[in-house]
């Protein structure tokens, strides 16, 4: 299978703290890759490196076979993000953020496409309302179909279900389930809910403190450990080390 | 430069405006509050020497506001994505540094334009003081101010990008720290000695001094406005080589997502 992100040998140092520690994987199309571990373990700042946000000290990304350090620009625009620790502004209205972040990304017939995201995502009541004033279950939809705006073939979804219900977050999993089938789009999803990952990713990567643990698909992972579950998985290897 | 990232940076600023009464008042209010209190610091003057000309004071109002307006549009466009957690999206999108610099750029115009009006009007009605009287000499004065204003308006976001949110009152009181300088109100003769050569490296000063020379000896500087020119062209660069310096700075030590504490 194409590999659309390749990651070798990834390490971010901070002064003399390293965040992320020589990490390599890869991700393929159409897969759902968890990336755990607890707080603090590198998560955000390794997506951060993925999107040429943070600079790495050392090592490489490559996505669609391009290195991100030369064509970042050109490969943003087949790529997107969501998470619940950004936001779109508050005081724009739904259908404004979603305009604009359409012309941003280029989109041709965006009012088309937007309406498509509007219909799939159900927030067609929500189009004329500021951003400011959705729920975070209302606000986590609208952040979905920002992402999905220029038809990403790569998604980097961080922690996007935090803050929600457990049905608004299990309908957000089946679109994202959803999305996954019809549209082959591979994500890498961080969360904390072990749950989640054993219901939505093909694999996952346990990192902690900036390292990669293990790696393997849930049902593997629970073997591996000989554990019930995923979370007493997690629970290990966060207090083994 | 991809036209329709610009344009999209536009619109977003601009949704906001008509439904924002801080943004309202910005354009509408504050301009005539400060074309009040020198107007009637005018009438007062005049009381006393009947030749004092509206212009040497009002035009100088009007002026400063053009360069603080042009300012803040930068700094509040940028502020604003902070603020609302938003630069994080901008910069995953394919936009580039520049693209989102120039449309605070074009945000700029916008304002400055309205301000323009807002402020034209008011001192015509309320002083009938024409802004017009400037003639041609208008168009060097509104070019060389908004210029500066917009680099200032880069030297703010700068300070931001390093210092993050915590910084907003160092970067919005920029501009005022530089006024006494700028010799917005007097001319550069009346500063001290020692600082006259700092005053006179600042592109708006030279300006100024020209709009004083047009307004009491109806002489049009042109060493003013080629001076103001060339320090333009120098500030700008300096000023965007700071700005790339931030925003790198920024990106190696993972910043982007911090600026909001
Ligand atoms: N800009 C920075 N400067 C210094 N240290 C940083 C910076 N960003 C992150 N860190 C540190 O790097 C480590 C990894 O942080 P990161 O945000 O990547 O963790 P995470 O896995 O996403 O955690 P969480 O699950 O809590 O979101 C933490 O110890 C954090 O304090
Ligand atoms: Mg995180």
């Amino acid at each position: 299978m194409l590999s659309l992100l390749e990651v070798k040998n990834l390490t971010k140092t901070f002064g003399t703290f390293t965040a992320v520690d020589n990490i390599s994987f890869s991700l393929s199309e159409g897969e759902i890759l968890g990336f755990i571990g607890p707080n603090g373990a590198g998560k955000t700042t390794t997506i951060q490196m993925l999107l040429g946000l943070i600079k790495p000290t050392s090592g490489s990304v490559f996505i669609f076979g391009k290195d991100m350090a030369k064509y970042r620009n050109e490969v943003l625009s087949e790529v997107n993000f969501s998470s619940a620790y950004v936001s779109l502004p508050g005081n724009l209205k739904v259908w404004e953020n979603l305009y604009t972040f359409a012309r941003l990304y280029g989109v041709k017939k965006y009012k088309e496409r937007v309406s498509e995201l509007v219909e799939f995502f159900e927030i067609g009541s929500l189009f004329n309302k500021m951003y400011g004033s959705l729920s975070s279950g209302q606000a986590t939809r609208v952040n979905l179909a920002k992402a999905l705006l220029n038809k990403p073939k790569l998604l980097f979804l961080d922690e996007p279900t935090a803050s929600l219900d457990p049905d608004i977050a299990d309908r957000t999993r089946k679109f994202l389930k959803q999305i996954q089938i019809e549209q082959g789009i591979a994500i890498l999803y961080t969360t904390h809910n072990m749950m989640e990952v054993e219901e939505l990713c093909n694999r996952a990567i346990f990192i902690n403190e900036g390292k990669i643990i293990t790696q393997g698909t849930p049902n593997k992972l629970i073997k591996k450990y000989g554990l019930q579950d995923l979370n007493e998985v997690f629970i290990k290897i966060a207090r083994d080390i | 430069m991809k036209l329709h990232r610009i344009q999209a940076l536009l619109f977003r600023y601009l949704y906001i405006y008509p439904r924002s009464i801080p943004r309202i008042l910005d354009i509408f209010i504050w301009p005539l509050v400060d074309v009040l209190i020198w107007g009637l610091i005018t009438v007062f003057l005049q009381q006393s020497r009947p030749d004092f000309p509206l212009s040497l004071l009002l035009g100088a109002v009007i002026f400063w506001d053009f360069i603080l307006r042009a300012q803040q549009a930068v700094t509040i466009s940028f502020m604003e994505e902070i603020w609302e957690r938003n630069l994080f999206n901008i910069f995953v999108t394919p936009i580039r540094l520049y693209e989102f610099l120039f449309a605070t750029f074009l945000v700029g115009i916008v304002r400055i334009t309205l301000i323009g009006i807002s402020l034209g009007v008011s001192s015509f009605i309320l002083f009938n003081f024409n802004l017009f009287s400037f003639g041609f000499y208008l168009v060097p004065f509104v070019i060389n101010f908004f210029i500066f204003g917009w680099i200032l308006g880069l030297l703010a976001t700068a300070i931001l990008l390093r210092f993050g949110q915590s910084a907003q009152v160092i970067a919005f009181a920029f501009t005022t720290f530089l006024q006494p300088l700028i010799a917005v109100f007097y001319p550069v003769s009346a500063l001290p000695k020692f600082i006259q050569p700092i005053a006179l490296a600042i592109p708006a000063t030279q300006v100024f001094e020209g709009m004083r020379m047009v307004i009491l000896q109806n002489k049009f500087p042109m060493h003013n406005f080629i001076m103001a020119g060339i320090l333009n062209i120098i500030w700008f660069i300096i000023a965007i080589n700071i700005l790339y310096k931030m925003f790198n700075y920024v990106i190696e030590n993972g910043k982007l997502l911090k600026l909001v504490d």
